[in-house]
């Protein structure tokens, strides 16, 4: 068995509906969608065995969840843009990579589930996702959760999880991250021809952010999620985990091809599809601070007498 | 056409254990019971609701999350299941519900009226978050009046809890309002526990009684001073006092129904009437309530 596993390439994709939904509202809404479709035909192209979602719009709690249902089938509704239309959808799960993933996660010390219910209710990003990377269920897929409380080293041990599972199971995968770049929309309802990156400083971070890419320097990115989570991310969970657990997922290195497909405003929200494809070129690791982890310890007790 | 008017408030948490220990019918998880201090409770506010002359429940949900205005049902009736993001395992549950959608036509209009950004939710494909289906189910279990639920705009992700407060504040006055012009006599609800810090991992049997207590001590001792001044009717000090306990205990205030209730109230200064306490998962849950009628007005615990 290889000693690595083999990740074709990454995704990092919007979880809107408006490219899904309404893409000719806006020509950057169809751009976006454009950039969906290339990376569909190169996932098509690719001879990929997997696609292995982590959406930022499926929070959990208990632990980490993932999808196991081997036919999740529904009508999707958003909570805001419930007005653009429904959604419905009819995935092809790959249910051992889900019971292997959750395995992994365990021996690595994490809480981890599978969830496999009729009609549970898949989130909007890994819908988008799925129904525009992969619409007819070509390549089976798999779905994980983003714990609300996880930080870090959390975060980043369910990436290693992910590469243990892949690697095991000698799957080619696709890894893709749902995700907005900055994720501050506007507070009321605009006309989708006057959408916009909501400010001139979103707009800078996220282009910085997308040089990083371009340049395939994913673990830069990683290493910068703190400063990312505070300059342009609003305060809904603890912290901007995309970056931890793609770099933890597809390699901790900067050794990427990247290409940013399309960037453009979804009601404020920075959203951009990106591909990452391992090279063997690399600019350099420039941004290498924290420590990496391989298993998690939990919350150590810090509360308890016993911590003390 | 008489005055409409607010005929009860309750604070109502949904953690969906508790409709999961009671096994009703919609249900489709099997449960030996638990939480019976929190069920008890409700089945006694369930009790008082049934010799109260009411019209339409509305109910502000912090799991519809909107970051885009408030919005409100819009359709006659939802009919599906609604499964638990969160506990799955525990809540899976075939709902049937009637909107007053007059009504909620009226509240937002009211709204936009007082500068909010509103949406009416006409998507017949939408799924009825399970916080409004359980706190409705605990109050009223046979479904027998229609509904409103109103969607949490979160405020305090984008601004701050002062911003949500002040912002949650407008919308209960705006829908007092609305609810006085429509002449119907309506029930609020708030939907959500208290301090709101989870375990994050699960007992093999999730109804365990014996591995159910509070995340930590900090988390009770906010609880109980909230639930010292809801009964020495000092609601006002306690929506003063909201910004900082959200921040320390992680609150599900954060989505700011009790703030909308209790403005929606004119801030009682009588006391509420307390049905029980008790945590879930870790998380603060009080089942309370505010009766304007002091002729019914209760000391319940």
């Amino acid at each position: 068995m290889n000693d690595e596993p083999e990740i074709l390439f990454g995704i990092y994709c919007p979880p809107h509906p408006q490219p899904l939904l309404s893409p000719d509202e806006n020509s950057g809404y169809r751009k976006l969608r454009e950039g969906f479709e290339t990376c569909k035909k190169r996932i098509e192209e690719s001879g990929a065995d997997i696609i292995l979602v982590y959406s930022t719009t499926w929070p959990s709690i208990v632990g980490h969840q993932i999808q196991a249902h081997p036919n999740p089938t529904w009508t999707h509704v958003d909570d805001d843009f419930h007005y653009l239309g429904s959604m419905p959808y009819s995935f092809e799960i790959d249910t051992e990579f889900a019971e292997k993933y959750v395995e992994c996660s365990k021996e690595r010390g994490l809480h981890s589930r599978t969830v496999s219910y009729d009609g549970f209710p898949i989130d909007t990003g890994s819908i988008v996702a799925l129904k525009l990377l992969n619409p007819e269920n070509k390549i089976p897929a798999c779905i994980v959760s983003s714990n609300m409380y996880a930080n870090r080293a959390e975060t980043i041990v369910l990436g290693k999880a992910a590469r243990d599972a892949i690697k095991i199971q000698g799957k080619k995968a696709v890894v893709v991250v749902v995700s907005s770049l900055s994720n501050r929309m506007f507070t009321e309802h605009i006309d989708p021809s006057d959408d916009r990156i909501h400010s001139a400083k979103d707009d800078e971070w996220n282009k910085k952010i997308l040089e990083f890419f371009a340049d395939g320097r994913l673990e830069d990115i990683s290493q910068l999620s703190r400063d990312i989570h505070n300059q342009i991310r609003v305060s809904k969970v603890v912290a901007y985990k995309p970056a931890w657990w793609m770099a933890a997922t597809m390699g901790q290195h900067n050794n990427y091809e990247g290409e940013v497909l399309a960037y453009e405003a979804l009601h404020g929200s920075g959203g951009a599809v990106i591909m990452l494809t391992p090279s063997k070129q690399s600019v350099g690791d420039k941004e290498f601070d924290e420590d990496d982890v391989e298993f998690y310890q939990g919350d150590r007790d810090v509360l308890s007498q016993e911590g003390i | 056409m008489s005055k409409g008017e607010i005929v009860l408030g309750c604070l109502a948490p949904h953690p969906p254990h508790v409709v999961y220990a009671e096994n009703p019918e919609q249900n489709e998880a099997f449960a030996e019971g638990g939480w019976e201090t929190l069920r008890w409770g409700y089945h006694r506010l369930a009790r008082k609701l049934k010799n109260i002359d009411y019209d339409a429940m509305v109910i502000f949900t912090p799991h519809w999350q909107t970051y885009i205005g408030t919005h409100f049902l819009g359709l006659p009736k939802f009919k599906s299941k609604s499964v638990d993001p969160v506990f799955p395992n525990l809540f899976r549950y075939n709902y049937d519900i009637s909107v007053d959608v007059d009504l909620a036509e009226e509240m937002k209009s009211a709204a936009a009226d007082a500068g909010i950004i509103t949406k009416m939710m006409r998507n017949p494909d939408f799924r009825v978050d399970y916080g409004t289906i359980t706190s409705c189910h605990m109050l009223n279990p046979e479904w027998d009046k229609p509904i409103v639920t109103i969607s949490s705009n979160r405020n305090a992700h984008y601004y701050s809890a002062e911003v949500m407060n002040e912002q949650a504040g407008a919308l209960g006055e705006a829908c007092a309002k609305a609810i006085e012009k429509s002449g119907k006599r309506v029930v609020l609800i708030s939907s959500h526990s208290l301090s709101h810090r989870h375990f994050v991992t699960e007992s093999p049997l999730p109804e365990d009684m014996s591995r159910e207590h509070i995340y930590n001590h900090s988390q009770y001792v906010w609880d109980m001073k909230l639930v010292e001044l809801m009964r020495e009717g000092k609601m006002k000090e306690v929506i003063d006092i909201i910004p900082e306990f959200t921040e320390q205990t992680i609150a599900e205030t954060e989505a700011g129904g009790l703030t909308w209730m209790m403005a929606a109230m004119g801030f009682p200064d009588f006391s509420a009437e307390i049905y029980g306490y008790q945590s879930v998962i870790g998380t603060g849950n009080l089942i309370a309530a505010w009766d304007p009628n002091s002729a019914t007005r209760e000391i319940v615990l």
